[in-house]
């Protein structure tokens, strides 16, 4: 069949000030996978959020076509009676309910006196787990479970909807390897039940995977829909970043100097149950100038390793040893770590690493007050100078520094994380997952301010779960499995195919 | 090469407007709460045939409000910080009884008193932010508790009686007026003259940090606007003065609250203490991965609240020159009220002291207003409880519609 099941015309959406969509066109063929593409602030979800009545009608212009009829969804409840479901990045489920409950939520199974019917809601929510390959109890409570199949939870209440469309946003971007895989071919068995799905993802290899179609979005305007047979990931990078990226990674000349940082049977203890060994004897090393990687699984402890160095921010019992430059320190609490130079950049930028709510320049002071201190009080016109410093030389997109760091693209906000950091001075920087959710252009320029600082003689860490970024970009990579370091390699030695069995060496029982 | 820079926010667009008055309009929506003040004001200046605004009225709104607007001060800070503290009205009751117990039983002179009772407030306080902070226990519970607690160790303490007849020195606290003209004279210059200093203080402050701004080239207020406030101040505090100087001069309250505006603005916005507790209330795991030591943070925090509550407990005891069982009743409510309609936030992170006082100030104003109409207590209360519910209602719809808004 090539008739479409949706079609978005002409669609325009203004923000006080910005125009946040203009002129988009989206084609989508009745049973097809169909990729959106663009980066951060490209208006991918903006258009989703027009197309779910996020946005209702009359605060756009253009028409909607939803299987050859012309919607006018008020809010999200009418696009759901329709058939579209949309599945944000950030889960929508209750952490303390059941998985049926949640399957179920505002949509509950009811019996004849208009009571919830226990039975029949686990009985179809079993159905309902099946279709998505999930293999738990229905009444198992959500965080008792993975956020992998906290996803298929979510799948699989949309399919209780009866969605004949279902929009994915980022779905596999906190996911592993293996969970990822798993749903990608959940997407293409439902493709097989005739369900459409429109997938917004910043992972071209998925794409180029899954997707019958790609529409690119840049600036707020379709730039084109190219065919599955015609994608390719540099036509994609092309469309999206409005240029050839010859190179995913800059070039860098390592100039290794001296040792800087040495860890030496570093263990950490899971912070609840101390009997479970979450970082295991690791033993690593950083010079001056090198950009070293931790590649590992989700759960082999890399963050749990970094943030237990850094000020025991994780974890119980911890025990080891950190020198500097040949003499040892401690790092007991963050303020002690950064005093002896360290840096921890979180992965997750707005639950651990932004004041949200705060502005730029705020955020950028954050670790080094005190540096801006004189007489007892903190220096506010040097502060906002610093911030307007970082702001240009980190190319931080804002008209000032004054701008609230939650009105930030994910890029943005991590140059703000990184000026942070940058500005406490530490000649050991710990980078963990410093592309997460930010698109190809901006990752581009995260890994040359990377490069300038390895240059300048920081020894950096970079911890990552996308190995090619390790590649491109790290002098020598550390494997870390089941909380061990189970090798190292320097990068010319290293290929996917050896780390990853590193990565997924065993334990010897 | 995200695409961001194109939505920078204009503030201005959608209204053609020259840029100046763009400016004051966008500055007046974020200074909503003064206008709200200035409007409450007006109001029962009208219902009240002007009564309001005679000098000895002023002058008793500002006696009268001391306390909640001490209290006021402490307590947005605690809520920028993701806190409340309920115990605020127990705690002043028990410091107020107990100075009155070192005074009259214990002999001490007025002013170990005083230093006393603050120091018995630092320790109240230390208990709670033990609970608070190194327990971690939320603040509502332990300060619920404490709520009962100090309450039963007030009435314990005045063991069923009331302490009445403090010195008149303590007396000053919540009475006393600084004046050097005779009980004659139609007008004191001595107060005059401190508030001719007050507006020269402030204006050559607030055009030392414009310089400083301009020189670092940040924007600032344009001149036509920035002098008009300016003026604005001057006639404003100007008028008030001369109030006061028409009546008794300067309430000792009055100097006290002066004194910790001034301190705890330059905390909350200059000091590292002050940005720490923003930080946390803004993100408490991104502040304690920046190095903020949140734990002493909020333990020092409800030290320096149990002070201020003590404070205001001593205010409140030498207004009345009494000590009852009753004292402090409600306070804590009308403190929290005033941070709230004031702009903090109830999630924490966002609030500033100037807020709060204005918050207090029309809770002042109601209540006076409302007693001059001679409003019964039963609609004053619903009146208040509809005030606030507006007023954060307001506050909520307002940084909707500016999606997220532009900082404080």
């Amino acid at each position: 069949m090539t008739q479409n099941i949706l079609e978005m015309r002409s669609i325009t959406k203004t923000f006080p000030g910005v125009k946040a969509l203009s002129d988009v066109t989206l084609e989508v063929a009745r049973g097809e996978v169909h990729a959106i593409c663009g980066e951060n602030g490209a208006g991918k979800s903006t258009l989703m959020k027009v197309l779910s009545g996020v946005y209702p009608h009359g605060t756009y212009e253009g028409d909607i076509v939803f299987e050859n009829e012309t919607v006018e969804f008020r809010d999200i409840r009418d696009s759901e009676a329709k058939g579209i479901v949309i599945i944000h990045q950030e889960l929508a489920l209750s952490p303390y309910l059941s998985i049926a409950e949640n399957i179920f939520l505002n949509n509950e199974v009811k019996g004849p006196l208009g009571l919830i019917d226990w039975n029949r809601t686990n009985q179809e929510a079993k159905k309902l787990l099946a279709r998505v390959g999930l293999d738990e109890d229905p009444v198992t409570r959500i965080l008792d479970i993975g956020v992998g199949k906290q996803q298929l939870v979510e799948i699989a209440k949309a399919l209780s909807k009866e969605v004949k469309l279902l929009i994915l946003d980022e779905p596999t971007a906190a996911l592993n390897d293996s969970d990822s895989d798993h749903l990608l071919d959940l997407i293409l068995h439902l493709k097989g039940q005739g369900i459409t799905s429109i997938i917004i993802s910043h992972k071209l290899n998925e794409i180029k995977k899954i997707a019958d179609s790609v529409t690119v979005i840049r600036d707020g305007k379709t730039i084109e829909t190219i065919q599955h047979k015609d994608v390719s990931e540099d036509r994609i990078i092309k469309g999206m970043v409005g240029r050839d990226l010859e190179h995913r990674y800059p070039d860098h000349t390592p100039h290794i100097g001296e040792e800087v940082l040495r860890v030496e049977k570093w263990t950490a203890h899971h912070p609840q149950d101390s009997s479970r060994v979450m970082v295991d004897n690791v033993d690593l090393t950083v010079h001056a100038g090198e950009i070293v990687g931790i590649a590992g699984l989700m759960g082999a402890g890399r963050t749990e390793f970094a943030m237990s160095l850094f000020g025991h921010s994780y974890g119980s019992r911890i025990s080891g040893k950190v020198f500097k430059r040949g003499k040892e320190i401690k790092t007991r609490t963050v303020d002690e770590a950064i005093q002896n130079g360290i840096a921890y950049a979180t992965e997750d930028r707005k639950m651990y690493g932004l004041n949200l709510i705060e502005d730029i320049k705020r955020n950028i002071s954050m670790a080094s007050l005190r540096k801006l201190v004189s007489f007892g009080l903190v220096n506010d016109n040097e502060e906002y100078k610093v911030a307007n410093e970082y702001r240009q030389s980190m190319n931080i997109k804002s008209p000032t520094v004054l701008q609230r760091t939650g009105q930030l693209s994910g890029g943005n906000q991590q140059k703000v994380v990184l000026s942070k950091w940058i500005y406490s001075d530490p000649e050991v920087l710990i980078l963990d997952e410093p592309t997460r959710g930010i698109d190809v252009g901006a990752k581009y320029e995260i890994y040359t301010i990377i490069n300038r600082l390895a240059s300048e003689g920081k020894a950096i860490i970079v911890i990552s779960s996308e190995l090619p970024e390790l590649l491109g970009i790290c002098d020598r990579i550390y494997a870390l499995s089941e909380g061990r370091i189970t090798g190292q390699m320097p990068v010319a030695d290293a290929t996917p195919e050896a780390l990853l069995k590193l990565m997924t060496l065993e334990k010897q029982r | 090469m995200s695409d961001t820079a194109t939505k920078a926010p204009a503030p201005s667009s959608g209204i053609k407007l020259p840029s100046t008055l763009s400016h004051i309009v966008g500055d007046l929506g974020k200074n909503g709460i003064f206008l709200a003040l200035i409007a409450v004001v007006v109001l029962f200046s009208i219902t009240t045939n002007g009564i309001l605004l005679r000098p000895q009225n002023i002058s008793n709104l500002i006696v009268q409000n001391g306390y909640i607007l001490i209290l006021a001060i402490g307590m947005v800070l605690v809520i920028v910080a993701g806190h409340i503290d309920l115990s605020v009205g127990s705690i002043a009751a028990f410091i107020g009884a107990f100075s009155g117990v070192l005074i009259r039983d214990a002999g001490f002179p007025w002013w170990l008193a005083i230093i006393g009772a603050l120091v018995i407030g630092a320790v109240v306080g230390a208990w709670q932010g033990f609970w608070i902070a190194y327990v971690g226990i939320p603040a509502f519970i332990v300060t619920l508790a404490g709520m009962l607690i100090f309450r039963g160790l007030a009435l314990i303490t005045l063991g069923n009686s009331n302490i009445g007849s403090f010195p008149e020195e303590y007396r000053a606290l919540g009475n006393g007026f600084i004046s050097f003209a005779g009980p004659d004279a139609a007008i004191d210059f001595f107060t005059l003259a401190v508030g001719g200093l007050a507006i020269i203080a402030l204006i050559v402050q607030q055009v030392r940090t414009r310089n400083g701004r301009k020189k670092y080239g940040q924007a600032v207020d344009p001149t036509v606007w920035f002098v008009a406030k300016m003026a604005f101040v001057t006639v404003g505090v100007g008028a008030f003065t001369y109030a006061l100087a028409s009546f008794k001069g300067i309430p000792v309250t009055l100097i006290v609250l002066a004194v910790l505006v001034m301190i705890y603005g330059i905390v909350a916005n200059r000091t590292v203490f002050g940005r720490h507790i923003y930080a946390i209330g803004g993100n408490r795991h991104a502040a304690e991965l920046s190095g903020v030591k949140t734990r002493s943070v909020d333990f020092w925090l409800f030290v320096n609240m149990g002070i201020l509550a003590a404070l205001a407990g001593l205010v409140f005891t030498a207004r009345l020159n009494l000590a009852g069982p009753k004292a402090g009743d409600g306070f804590e409510l009308e403190a929290i009220s005033a941070a709230f309609i004031g702009g903090a936030a109830v999630q924490g992170g966002i609030g500033t002291i100037s807020g709060a006082i204005i918050g207090g100030l029309i809770i002042g104003v109601l209540n006076n207003g409302m007693s001059i109409m001679g409003i019964g207590i039963e609609w004053q209360q619903a009146v208040k409880g509809l005030v606030l519910l507006l007023a954060v209602a307001f506050d909520v719809y307002n940084k909707r519609r500016a999606g997220g808004g532009s900082g404080r």
